[in-house]
């Protein structure tokens, strides 16, 4: 457990040792040694929430989620897991079941995190009887699209939007399954608020709410983001 | 108790309304829980003028406000009846018979549950546990709790609603809460003078009073032991209090931690009571603030007196409200007699208030993280933890939160000091516990008694005979069966906050743990995708069983999401959903063995039954209208599952 002098502090992570600076949190540190923990609702610009779970890893045989523990020296952290993996493979079923996902007919296929991890993971059925929920589309903004149908409630548009922009044009309400995605307008309509495609919000929606309009299908299937290369790259690359 | 009036919306009215509200608040976000629900006890709604109103006071996003007010069960942003009535749904109301008494009165009132009448005079729905298990069916008028609740008691309410009556006009004895106390013991039986365990913390030692404790260098410089506020930690920690919530923490480290903690320019510690009792079958914080809010009170002041803390909560459940006024009135009270205040009790520096915040209908708010969240005006999401509250509580300073019972308990450690304390109970659990006892028992109420008592001895006190099953701890503690009545209720044995709900042998365990179950999914918050969607599929699952629909697969399943939810969610809500499910099965498997139709599969759907509402709506019942299902074309089951008893899925009897 002790620090070396000379040598920046480091843990162990599914049997490499990864070094840390001071405050960092674990996916941090291993996003910066390379190694690929998957996540929906962390990006590294914004707040970490903590609430999707896909992040979870075993620190010292105890869940946690690496995108806000704080990394310490000696930790000895597991990730890449059968267990963890079953684990992700059901979180990710669940967010399918509880929106409307039908992938081969959205804008984001083939650039969505969602589709992309599951695939990352092995996905291959939904395997919970769907929700079927029903969730009205915004069309109101001139040059914005809200799908709520694909929301996952990551709340990476809330942080980015208040933190980034400025602006909290968006945040979460209700309650429990019926948690939803609300706009900052008396009319609840995205068209009545400040927001801009050119906001940050417009682009961290790792699924396929937030859609700019007059766009459709400007890149082919085939030929998108994860269509290259899978998402474990993508995210090291891209460093989201 | 004030019913708004209808025309309370005239955009002048609202003004009035809302202005002595928001002063009262300081116009701040931090206190908006409290705004909304003052907001709402006035204009019956929180309708966009009244958000209009708050947002422009405030200057937060309406998002926000929509947001906060979207997570609490007992706010509504669609207009609801001058009478708003939520019938309790404990399992214990359940076994009482609630149901029929909602049905009874939403005929009287030409409604139907859920919904608004036409004339926007009524709405009648059911809501969670509202702690009156000791003297259900229960239900809650536009907040304000009515117990004991029978045929002629609904007729009753009827009249008074189709009048209009004036809720302060309704017979006072509808609204008497008993506290139905059974067995006394230290803290029940404390007949403690208000002040006396402040003195007797203060006489310990000689001290400068609070500022010394928080003056770190000088206070460590001294041996243990000696200086009023460490004096008193000692006897606190001597006594080994343990947490009285569920979890058990030992409160002296607690409270070490917090006075401990480094402080920034302008910081301070604060002492957070929380009554928040939402576990379902638990009521006895209720009869600690309604019989010995003294003591209780007592116990904050003394915590802060340890800690150095100017400032205290006391977080009170929504279905509580009706405490409030009483609550304020000990306060004053403790205010004129020099208890709370500036140098209280003439000790130079011993500055503490207490403050009373009412919660609004969420569960998930007695975590203590979300507490804070909800103290800080927002939704009651759990925090990321670490930090802890300790040291990044309220307004990210350092803060102790401790259950209503062990502030009671610290009051008196600090009278009795710590040895008198740890001599009651057991080696692990010093003192005494208090059980919420209800269900099937002849004198249902609360029974304190020194740690260590078993299951057995209970039952035989509250006179409950033929029990099949004891439920420790709500839904979220354990279910046991008649031969591990012998264990004992003790952290080292069976912990818990207190609920005993007794179940004879009349009673479906399935039933039980199928209400258990859709308490759960109505409580999570939302916030983390596993206790979010887990909790709805555990409570479709259970449908699907009541249903006839479920499968051996189903057991599998079940177990599925409770590895799931222990490992993957965000608190104890999602750690302990699915407890009550698997107690059940693995202790009374004939309950749901006898809902399977068939050992090997059964199919999910049903065709037949999905044409229920297309005979519905065409008025047709001939055998052209039905399908036949895989089970009668093979001829292994009579009548068709699609008609009749089965087709509502609230209808199962407990």
């Amino acid at each position: 457990m002790s620090i070396n002098p000379g040598f920046a502090p480091s843990f162990s992570l599914d049997g490499r040792q990864v070094p840390f600076t001071a405050g960092q949190t674990i996916i941090q540190a291993a996003a910066a040694a390379g190694i690929y923990i998957p996540h929906l609702c962390y990006r590294p610009e914004l707040k970490p929430h903590g609430s999707c779970k896909l992040c979870t890893v075993k620190v010292n045989g105890r869940q946690a989620s690496s995108c806000t523990l704080q990394a310490q020296a000696g930790m000895v952290v597991e990730s890449d897991t059968d267990e963890l993996n079953d684990e992700r493979r059901a979180l990710l079923q669940m967010l399918f079941v509880e929106g409307n996902h039908f992938c081969p007919s959205c804008e984001k296929s083939g650039d969505c995190k969602l589709q992309a991890t599951a695939c990352e993971l092995g996905m291959t059925s939904p395997h919970y009887d769907h929700f079927f929920p029903s969730r009205p589309v915004d069309a109101s903004h001139p040059d914005v699209l809200l799908d709520f149908n694909r929301c996952i409630l990551c709340s990476l548009c809330v942080r980015a939007s208040r933190d980034i922009d400025g602006k909290s044009v968006f945040a979460l309400s209700g309650r429990g399954i019926g948690s939803r995605l609300i706009v900052n307008a008396r009319s609840g309509r995205l068209g009545d608020t400040d927001f801009s495609a050119a906001d940050k919000a417009a682009s961290v929606c790792p699924v396929g709410v937030i859609l700019p309009k007059r766009r459709g299908f400007a890149v082919p299937i085939g030929e998108r983001t994860y269509d290259a290369a899978p998402i474990s790259v993508v995210a090291l690359r891209e460093g989201e | 108790m004030v019913l708004g009036n209808p025309e309370s919306h005239a955009p002048d009215r609202l003004d009035e309304l809302l202005q002595p509200i928001l002063t009262r608040w300081g116009s701040a976000a931090r206190n908006l829980v409290q705004i909304l629900r003052e907001a709402q006890e006035a204009c019956d709604w929180l309708s966009p003028g009244v958000i209009d109103r708050l947002q422009r006071a405030l200057g937060v996003p309406r998002a926000k406000i929509e947001g906060v007010a979207g997570f609490y069960a007992f706010f509504y942003t669609q207009p609801r009846g001058r009478y708003r009535v939520l019938f309790s749904d404990n399992v214990t109301d359940r076994m009482l018979g609630n149901r029929a008494l909602l049905d009874r009165l939403c005929r009287q009132l030409w409604i139907e549950p859920g919904k608004t009448s036409e004339d926007g005079l009524v709405s009648v729905a059911s809501t969670s546990c509202t702690g009156l298990c000791d003297q259900g069916p229960a239900l809650l008028v536009n907040g304000f709790a009515v117990g004991r609740l029978d045929a002629a008691r609904i007729d009753a309410i009827g009249e008074l609603i189709r009048d209009a009556v004036p809720l302060a006009d309704w017979p006072a004895e509808f609204f008497a809460v008993a506290d139905n106390v059974r067995r006394a013991d230290i803290l029940l039986g404390s007949a403690m003078a208000p002040g006396d365990a402040l003195r007797a913390a203060h006489a310990r030692a000689p001290s400068d009073g609070m500022l010394a404790s928080n003056m770190r260098s000088w206070r460590e410089g001294l041996p243990r032991g000696v200086g009023g506020p460490d004096a008193l930690l000692d006897e606190i920690k001597r006594a080994n209090l343990r947490g009285r919530g569920g979890a058990g923490f030992i409160a002296g480290l607690k409270w070490e931690a917090c006075r401990n903690a480094p402080l920034a320019p302008g910081q301070q510690r604060f002492v957070v009571c929380n009554a928040d009792e939402g576990e379902p079958g638990t009521f006895k914080d209720r009869v600690l603030l309604s019989a010995h809010a003294d003591l209780v009170f007592e116990g904050m002041t003394v915590a802060a007196y340890a800690l150095g803390a100017r400032r205290g909560f006391l977080y009170l459940r929504g279905e509580y409200r009706y405490l409030l006024d009483r609550l304020q009135a000990v306060l004053a009270r403790r205010r004129a007699a020099g208890l709370l205040g500036g140098n209280i009790l003439g000790i130079p520096g011993a500055d503490f208030e207490i403050e009373i915040h009412v919660g609004a209908g969420a569960y998930v708010c007695g975590e203590e993280s979300a507490l804070i969240e909800s103290l800080e005006g927002k939704r009651g999401t759990p925090r990321n933890r670490p930090p802890f509250p300790v040291t990044n509580g309220y307004l990210d300073q350092p803060t102790v939160v401790n259950n209503v019972e062990t502030f009671a308990a610290a009051a008196l450690v600090a009278l009795n000091g710590g040895d008198w304390f740890r001599a009651i109970g057991t080696g692990k659990s010093a003192g005494t516990k208090l059980l919420s006892v209800s269900g099937d028992c002849a004198r249902p109420g609360v029974y304190e008694y020194p740690f260590g008592v078993s299951v057995a001895e209970v039952l035989a006190d509250c006179g409950a005979v033929d029990a099949q099953a004891v439920q420790v701890g709500g839904p979220s503690g354990v279910c046991l069966a008649p031969d591990e009545f012998a264990r004992r209720i003790a952290f080292e044995d069976i912990p818990t906050a207190g609920a005993f709900t007794v179940f004879d042998r009349t009673r479906d365990m399935f039933e039980v743990a199928r209400n258990f179950a859709h308490f759960f999914a109505h409580e999570s918050c939302g916030f983390c995708t596993p206790c979010r969607v887990g909790t709805s599929l555990l409570r479709n699952l259970m449908d699907k069983l009541h249903d006839g629909h479920g499968s051996p697969y189903d057991f599998a399943e079940i177990e599925k999401l409770n590895r799931l939810l222990q490992a993957m969610s965000h608190c104890g809500l999602g750690h302990t959903a699915c407890n009550p499910v698997l107690d059940t099965i693995a202790r009374f498997r004939p309950a749901y063995a006898r809902r399977l139709e068939r050992e090997d599969y059964t199919p999910a759907f049903d065709l037949d039954r999905a044409l229920a509402p297309a005979r519905r709506m065409t008025g047709r019942d001939d055998p052209g209208a039905h399908l036949q299902t895989v089970a009668e074309a093979g001829g292994e089951s009579g009548a068709s599952p699609g008609c009749g008893a089965r087709e509502d899925s609230e209808g199962g009897r407990v």
